[in-house]
């Protein structure tokens, strides 16, 4: 965050010694409205740099050692890591209860850090968080790119069908079949080793149930901790059929990097699990099952009342307009630091592809012949390559050479450089359409070709290129949600989070929708008023 | 002026020292080619303060070329052109007809910006910068080259701007101007930065026939205050009246340069009877 904060801090600085040279008290007044933009943006990210240390420091008992950072995916993420139904500010889920108390027992305050699931290994690599865990599995692929803790929890894979349709008996009977699971999982290795079965890989399970539903597919094989939160209270769905296979969540670390943090976890986990409180966390949750028993030979009933569960259920039953009304305005404190989030990121990335772009502009056109092919070479990789590569290579990647970056850092770095690419190509037709006469003429007039283009090329081309600048931020504006894929939570983000933990894509998308409509239309008004008053003698006056 | 006229005799490529004063201009042996096509095959003559002189000749014949020659929009291959004392040529070592390196490229560079500390340039298409408005289009290079003080060049703007007619114009974009007003916009904007030497690639080619004099009527005002000026046109009426002499060129050679009575009553070469046959 500090790179993202020096930037923010003279991006600040900066503006207010612009602002004299303002004429009209309009322009001033669009001027202070940017200026408490870009103040509001520095703010919120020092709020919410604090937030979630602070959250976590009261959470655990005696917090005394450095904080313990956990990565985890909490897009649906019921019952391991979820925004709780309730309170979407709070994070809550089984796996959030057994690292606070992991934290109890290191000493250590624990914060959660929110990435996607599929790249939690990655941010081990990538230093953003010391541990993670999310329902990974210890498999042998997984234990090939990172160390494992012993399991925390043990269980299998649940069949799920349409109430009252014909029950299966085992992966034989879904020959044949469509069968949902989650993508990358180890449940969809044991499908997809079954063979014969028609597997569906979903990101999100709810989805994978939605379709269940709809018809679109004949079962799901999850996890049996999702089955029981998201089909189990369903009237539309039943179990089915024996236990699949054998799964073991433990909790990973970077490859060899901390085996004295993997021992101290390992030492808590036991104790935990002798001492009877990973069995009532569990049990809370109404996750304790006969394949827990059997593997930790605890063979107590059960010693707690599940009351995380029932709270889940009630606060997901459908409910009327006016409760849901509420629910939306309980997430409109979280949606909007998650608006600031996109504009701050697509503002600061809008800033640095305009000027790059800008330079490769020149390179191409002015430049001379190696400057030229080196832009063109730049434009053509950049602009040849998916925006999502570059998201991932940027942050994941460059570690591998030794540049490891903040996730806000990488986010704008790389949505700023795929934008200039495009910019670049905006520009140089900007340039090219200046007439050449007008250089010639600066030219006669004794101005260098620096000179000429200062004042004379650059100002016309500008003026040229606002409307599709302003087209281009827009794209990027909405473009910017690539970037959760490296653990920022900006608005689409959000957007993922919150419906599926209400199963509502509908009110929420129309909410998020409006919202995105809402922070590009004054970019939309502020480039027609700036095409009105700063394009003046490009297009002829009334009088 | 007629006294003057006599600064230069004779056809190229000879050319010498007149019987008048020193000459401003001088151009010596000039030669162009782009690729396999010649434009100026050694094109030689003389120029003294305060002359205003005619080039005329067919399309294609090299006139203009020589003209964005004379302020170093173009460079030359061989020969030398010496405006108020600055000397431009091509930079030794390039032999002619090759690519000249970089470091010739530089010194052309230099060489042809302290040419043009005195020399103004006037396009046929005006060039004004249409971003600016026509008072801000005469203050630009003064203070970007010269570095002068705003409100200094704000005043000569619009006293420059006032004597060309236009010091009610001064706040109107280009684009809101009619062709006469933008070129004599031009004008001002090319004398604001104090040349010795002006010069006109045809000033009035793009003008409606009812717009020309106001240009042409500004150039002879400056003649009379004795600016030294070179203009390519194919106005022969202009040519005529207002010419101390005129130069007439084809294929990239000075076929004749005479007193302008001389060249339309009594033209020494065929080619340039020929080429006068109409306006005679």
């Amino acid at each position: 965050m500090r790179l993202a904060f020096a930037l923010r801090t003279r991006l600040g600085s900066a503006m207010p010694s612009a602002a004299p040279h303002c004429r009209s008290s309009r322009l001033a007044g669009l001027w202070a409205a940017l200026l408490l933009s870009f103040w509001a943006l520095a703010f919120g990210a020092a709020a919410r740099a604090e937030t979630p240390a602070a959250a976590s420091a009261a959470s655990a008992s005696k917090p005394s050692g450095p904080p313990l950072r956990y990565g985890g995916d909490g897009t649906s993420g019921a019952p391991y890591i979820f925004k709780d139904p309730a309170d979407p500010s709070r994070t809550v889920g089984f796996e959030v209860d057994i690292m606070d108390e992991i934290g109890r027992h290191l000493g250590r305050p624990v914060v959660f850090v929110q990435n996607d699931w599929s790249n939690l290994i990655p941010g081990l690599d990538a230093g953003l968080y010391d541990v993670a865990l999310s329902g990974l599995e210890i498999t042998a692929a997984h234990q090939a790119a990172a160390d494992f803790s012993i399991p925390y929890y043990t269980t299998f894979g649940q069949i799920v069908i349409r109430r009252g349709e014909m029950p299966v008996d085992g992966l034989a009977d879904l020959k044949g079949k469509s069968v949902g699971t989650l993508k990358s999982s180890q449940m969809e290795y044991v499908l997809k080793q079954a063979g014969g079965i028609d597997v569906r890989s979903y990101d999100e399970e709810i989805d994978a149930y939605s379709d269940l539903k709809l018809k679109r597919i004949d079962a799901t094989v999850m996890d049996f901790p999702i089955a029981v939160y998201y089909a189990q209270p369903d009237r539309e769905l039943q179990f089915t059929g024996p236990p699949i296979g054998r799964i073991a969540y433990g909790i990973a670390l970077r490859k060899g990097a901390h085996p004295e943090l993997l021992a101290q976890i390992n030492t808590a986990l036991s104790q935990m699990s002798v001492d009877g409180s990973l069995h009532a966390i569990l049990d809370s949750w109404a996750l304790w099952s006969p394949v827990m028993a059997q593997v930790t030979g605890d063979a107590k009933p059960m010693i707690a009342q599940p009351v995380n569960y029932e709270h889940f259920v009630e606060a997901t039953q459908p409910s009327g307009w006016r409760a849901q009304l509420d629910r939306y305005a309980r997430f409109l404190p979280q949606l909007g630091w998650a608006a600031l989030m996109t504009m701050e990121i697509s503002i600061l990335s809008m800033v640095l592809a305009v000027g790059l772009g800008a330079a490769l502009a020149l390179a191409r056109v002015y430049g001379g012949t190696v400057l030229d092919r080196l832009a063109q070479i730049y434009i053509e990789v950049v602009r040849g390559t998916p925006l999502l590569i570059q998201v991932l290579f940027i942050y994941y990647g460059l570690p591998k050479i030794g540049l490891q970056l903040d996730p806000f850092v990488a986010g704008v770095l790389a949505l700023g450089l795929n934008y200039a690419a495009y910019e670049a190509e905006n520009y140089r037709a900007g340039l090219l359409a200046v007439p050449r006469h007008q250089m010639e003429a600066a030219v006669a007039l004794n101005m260098t070709e620096r000179q000429a283009l200062r004042n004379v090329i650059i100002p016309q081309a500008a003026r040229m290129v606002l409307p599709p600048t302003t087209n281009d931020f827009i794209s990027l504006i909405k473009d910017s949600s690539l970037v959760s894929v490296i653990s920022l939570v900006e608005l689409t983000k959000t957007y993922e989070q919150i419906s599926t933990t209400y199963y509502d894509y509908f009110g929420t998308g129309i909410l998020v929708a409006a919202i995105y409509l809402l922070l590009g239309l004054p970019f939309v008004r502020l480039a027609h008023w700036a095409e009105k008053h700063v394009s003046r003698g490009m297009t002829r006056s009334s009088h | 002026m007629e006294a003057q006229s006599a600064g230069v005799q004779g056809a190229a490529p000879a050319g010498g020292p007149g019987s008048g004063g020193t000459p401003i201009v001088r151009v010596e042996d000039v030669r162009k080619s782009y690729g396999p096509v010649d434009i100026l095959k050694g094109v030689s003559f003389q120029i003294e303060e305060g002359d205003l002189v005619s080039i005329i000749g067919p399309s294609g014949c090299g006139k203009s070329t020589l003209l964005r020659c004379l302020n170093g929009l173009e460079s030359l291959d061989t020969g030398v052109i010496d405006i108020c004392g600055v000397a431009l040529k091509r930079a030794p070592g390039g032999k002619a007809g090759a690519k000249p390196g970089a470091n010739a490229e530089a010194e052309f560079a230099h060489a042809a910006h302290l040419l043009r500390k005195n020399v103004g340039m006037v396009f046929q298409s005006f060039n004004l910068f249409p971003h600016k408005t026509l008072l801000e289009n005469v203050m630009l290079a003064p203070i970007v080259v010269k570095g002068t003080a705003k409100a200094e060049a704000e005043a000569n703007a619009e006293r420059l701007l006032q004597k060309v007619g236009l010091g009610e114009r001064l706040d109107h974009y280009p684009i809101d101007l009619s062709g006469g007003q933008q070129q004599r916009g031009a004008i001002a904007r090319a004398l604001a930065m104090a040349p010795k030497v002006m010069l006109y690639d045809e000033p009035t080619s793009a003008l409606d026939p009812g717009l020309v004099d106001e240009v042409l009527d500004v150039m002879k005002e400056l003649d009379r205050e004795g600016m030294t000026q070179i203009v390519v046109t194919h106005e022969m009426r202009f040519a005529r009246d207002a010419s101390d002499y005129i130069i007439y060129m084809e294929k990239g050679e000075i076929v004749e340069i005479s007193d302008e009575d001389e060249m339309f009553t009594n033209p020494k070469d065929p080619r340039t009877r020929q080429f006068l046959r109409r306006f005679l």
